[in-house]
């Protein structure tokens, strides 16, 4: 209960009395909420900057004003990491940007990618009293993003207080949004944190997943610094499991473990010619371009197929990351293909709206069921079925079922699967003590994130199975509090 | 970084490169391979291991230039430095003592199979090792591979040196002469097709060490999938040795082919700015 003990006392603050009786309510209700500007629909297909291009200082403070200061705010309760709303929304509002970065700052170290990859409409936002009020929430996100990028234009990013050291060493597995997370909550702790990344670049599906339009590269990159700087060390090119075991690492002093390897492991469906030229799993694809830089070949050295009749298969954020991919990389038909309609979609209700603008054709209630290839193994068509809703299943959406005889064919000269993925199987291979669930995700104890194994705390997709950067962040912080517990035990 | 220790063009087109990595050469073990980069915008080319020193730290390949890539990094030299090298990776070779084992190396695998030859040897197998060449001017490692083995045999395509053939030819006449407990080959997509093709009828259980295209080599991204049976696998972290009879070989050839026209394009303007 200190976090809110936190957010009271800040609350009560003089400035912030002043500042809630400085406008009336009524007058904050009929601000209309600030649109961010983005590049032009017919613009950005044709290359992969980035398409919302961030709030004006002047929009910034009149959005802020919206925000009426609740005594009781709901929307720090949807944020997965817990940061100080209000505060941070009425620092914007007195002017204050640097402030209000670092409040952010002080429960979340990478603000710039969460403010342009965070599901807010399904957290913070959802909360938001105007949400409830007004129908149109506070957009925290923009906010968010806004203050984070103002921090970094200006040059004003400080290092935050590292505490003495601790002479702990810490190995963190992975440097996507978990890692980073863990290394940046206990770097600030005093105890030395060791990233250990199997890539070539740090970032995690930060880097190889999520496209340059969506999160440019650069930001990421200044992110990634910010840790350094405050001493956090990176190896990159190092897969634990097979160039060094937990155990090996163990001998080498590092006394705890962070797991946050990902959902490294895409699914398929199993279905006739999967396998065949022009197939891609979403991972091979967004890799290929966002990693490997394909979309500047021949000036990088891979190369990506530019498929003309594209079919993305699945309705979450990857599906949509790659067909604005694959539309930017010249297909005439860029095509989602979803088995069930547009109101179960997991995407951002943003990415679609973004992707539906750039002509992107949407086909719901539609499943493929197979691949047809020529003679050169080489994909030509797929066939689909058409879909009708069922009964509510597991996960509380409506169950896909197929229409008997509504097979069809569609020509199609690549296909991207994006229906998920899975854990990434190379640690609990090599790691036999630690426990895994029926999908290959490691078992912890919510509360501190624990694995079965002493000292190793794990989180985000290897733990959750395919979920959000957000999530992954919050499991992060959670572990980070356990393993700086931990080692102040052991002392 | 990763510092060049050594780079040699051992024979037309076929380059030797030893990479300091004491990590990798402190756990790897034959028939595992690792992912090079030979700078920035290089692709990530996965190259099987051909020797190791883990006093010395180092780890060696040897490697066949077919694109850009691989013609870069036969630019380097001793000195120079890559920015990425990760290994071990996949899963070891099975070296158990089967009885007589037929090794066969053809292209890279020449290099790539020498560690495997050695671990069986040193199992206690009876290790016939059998390369294949185009020509004898191609062929390298012969005294090193013929230490390391209780029988070397060189066939030769055009008849300059050895067995004057194509190796699964004289893979047969062994077969034919005595009992062959296990074949393993490691080299180009075809002479593993052919030599499991040669041993199929007689039962003999074949390895042979996929070369599919890969990216991340992590088992993240899923170019190398390859069919083995009726199931789906992924040669990096199943792989890269399969039974060789179990696959599918028509697949493969296509799956490695998806570049074909790219690769060229690349090389092309690559060697327009080496001009």
């Amino acid at each position: 209960m200190k976090e809110k003990e936190l957010y009271r006392e800040e609350f009560e603050k003089e400035w912030r009395k002043e500042l809630r009786k400085s406008i009336p309510v009524k007058e904050r209700m009929k601000i209309p909420r600030q649109k961010m500007p983005e590049r032009e629909p017919e613009e950005r297909i044709k290359y992969f900057k980035e398409v919302n291009l961030g709030l004006t200082e002047d929009q910034a403070v009149e959005e802020a004003k919206r925000c009426l200061d609740c005594a009781n705010p709901q929307c720090i309760k949807g944020c997965p990491v817990r940061i100080d709303i209000p505060t941070f929304i009425k620092l914007i509002e007195k002017g204050k940007f640097v402030e209000a970065a670092k409040k952010i700052k002080e429960t979340n170290s990478l603000p710039a990618i969460c403010g342009r990859v965070c599901p807010q409409e399904i957290q913070c936002e959802k909360e938001c009293t105007m949400k409830k009020a007004t129908g149109v929430p506070i957009a925290i996100g923009n906010l968010e993003r806004f203050v984070a990028d103002y921090e970094r234009e200006t040059g004003k990013v400080d290092i935050p207080e590292i505490a003495p050291s601790t002479g702990k060493k810490v190995a963190i597995i992975g440097s996507g949004p978990a890692g980073l997370t863990v290394a940046g909550e206990l770097i600030k702790k005093g105890h030395q944190v060791t990233i250990f990344e199997a890539l070539h670049k740090p970032g995690g599906v930060l880097v190889y997943g999520i496209p340059e339009f969506r999160l440019p590269k650069h930001i990421l990159n200044a992110e990634i610094d910010y840790l350094r700087r405050m001493g956090v060390e990176i190896i990159t090119d190092f897969v634990v499991g097979m160039t060094a075991t937990i155990e090996d690492l163990k001998e080498e002093g590092y006394e705890a473990f962070f797991i946050g390897t990902g959902a490294g492991l895409p699914n398929f469906m199993r279905i006739e010619g999967e396998n065949l030229v022009g197939v891609y799993s979403a991972n091979e694809y967004l890799t290929r371009v966002n990693l490997m830089k394909a979309y500047e070949f021949p000036e990088y050295d891979t190369p990506v197929y530019k498929g003309k009749r594209v079919a993305v298969i699945g309705g979450g954020n990857v599906a949509m990351d790659a067909v604005r991919t694959a539309k930017r990389l010249g297909a005439e038909r860029a095509m989602i293909i979803y088995r069930r309609s547009k109101a179960e979609m997991p995407a951002r209700v943003e990415e679609i709206k973004h992707a539906e603008e750039e002509g992107i054709e949407f086909h719901f209630l539609t499943n493929p069921i197979r691949y047809i290839g020529d003679k050169n193994n080489r994909l030509i068509a797929m066939e689909c079925i058409k879909m009708e809703l069922g009964e509510p299943d597991a996960s509380g959406r409506r169950r896909p079922i197929p229409i008997k005889g509504s097979e069809f064919k569609m020509e199609v000269d690549m296909v991207v699967v994006a229906i998920g993925q899975s854990p990434n199987p190379l640690i609990p291979k090599t790691t036999p003590q630690i426990k895994v669930g029926k999908w290959g995700n490691i078992e912890v104890d919510w509360e501190t994130m624990q694995t079965s194994m002493e000292g190793v705390y794990a989180g985000g997709d290897i733990v959750r199975g395919g979920a959000t950067v957000i999530l992954a962040m919050g499991d992060g912080r959670r572990a980070a509090q356990s393993i700086d517990r931990y080692l102040k035990d052991k002392r | 970084m990763f510092k060049i220790i050594k780079r040699e063009n051992l024979v037309p087109n076929i380059h030797l490169i030893k990479i300091h990595a004491p990590k990798i050469a402190e756990k790897c073990k034959p028939g595992q391979f690792v992912i090079i980069m030979p700078d920035e915008k290089g692709e990530r080319i996965p190259l099987s291991i051909a020797d190791w020193d883990k006093e010395e730290g180092t780890i060696t390949s040897v490697f066949l230039v077919v694109g850009t890539s691989t013609f870069k990094l036969s630019r380097l030299n001793a000195g120079d430095s890559i920015p990425s090298f990760v290994g071990p990776l996949g899963r070891a070779s099975e070296i158990d003592n089967f009885g007589t084992v037929v090794c066969v190396g053809g292209c890279y695998g020449i290099g790539a199979i020498y560690p495997i030859v050695k671990a069986l040897k040193e199992k206690g197998n009876e290790v016939i090792t059998l390369i294949d060449v185009r020509s004898k001017y191609l062929l390298y490692w012969e005294e090193k591979l013929k230490k390391a083995s209780d029988e070397f045999i060189v066939s030769s395509r055009d008849g300059s040196y050895g067995f004057n053939g194509y190796a699964p030819e004289a893979l047969k006449d062994l077969i034919q002469k005595e009992k062959i407990d296990r074949v393993i080959v490691v080299g180009c997509t075809y002479l593993m097709y052919k030599c499991s093709e040669t041993t199929k009828p007689y039962k003999i259980k074949t390895t042979v060490s996929l070369n599919p295209i890969m990216v991340d080599g992590t088992g993240m991204c899923g170019a190398c999938r390859v069919k083995i049976g009726e199931e789906t696998k992924f040669a990096c972290v199943d792989g890269p040795e399969f039974d060789g009879h179990s696959v599918d070989w028509e697949e493969l050839f296509a799956r490695r082919k998806f570049y074909f026209d790219d690769e060229i394009l690349s090389l092309c303007e690559w060697e327009k700015r080496l001009i």
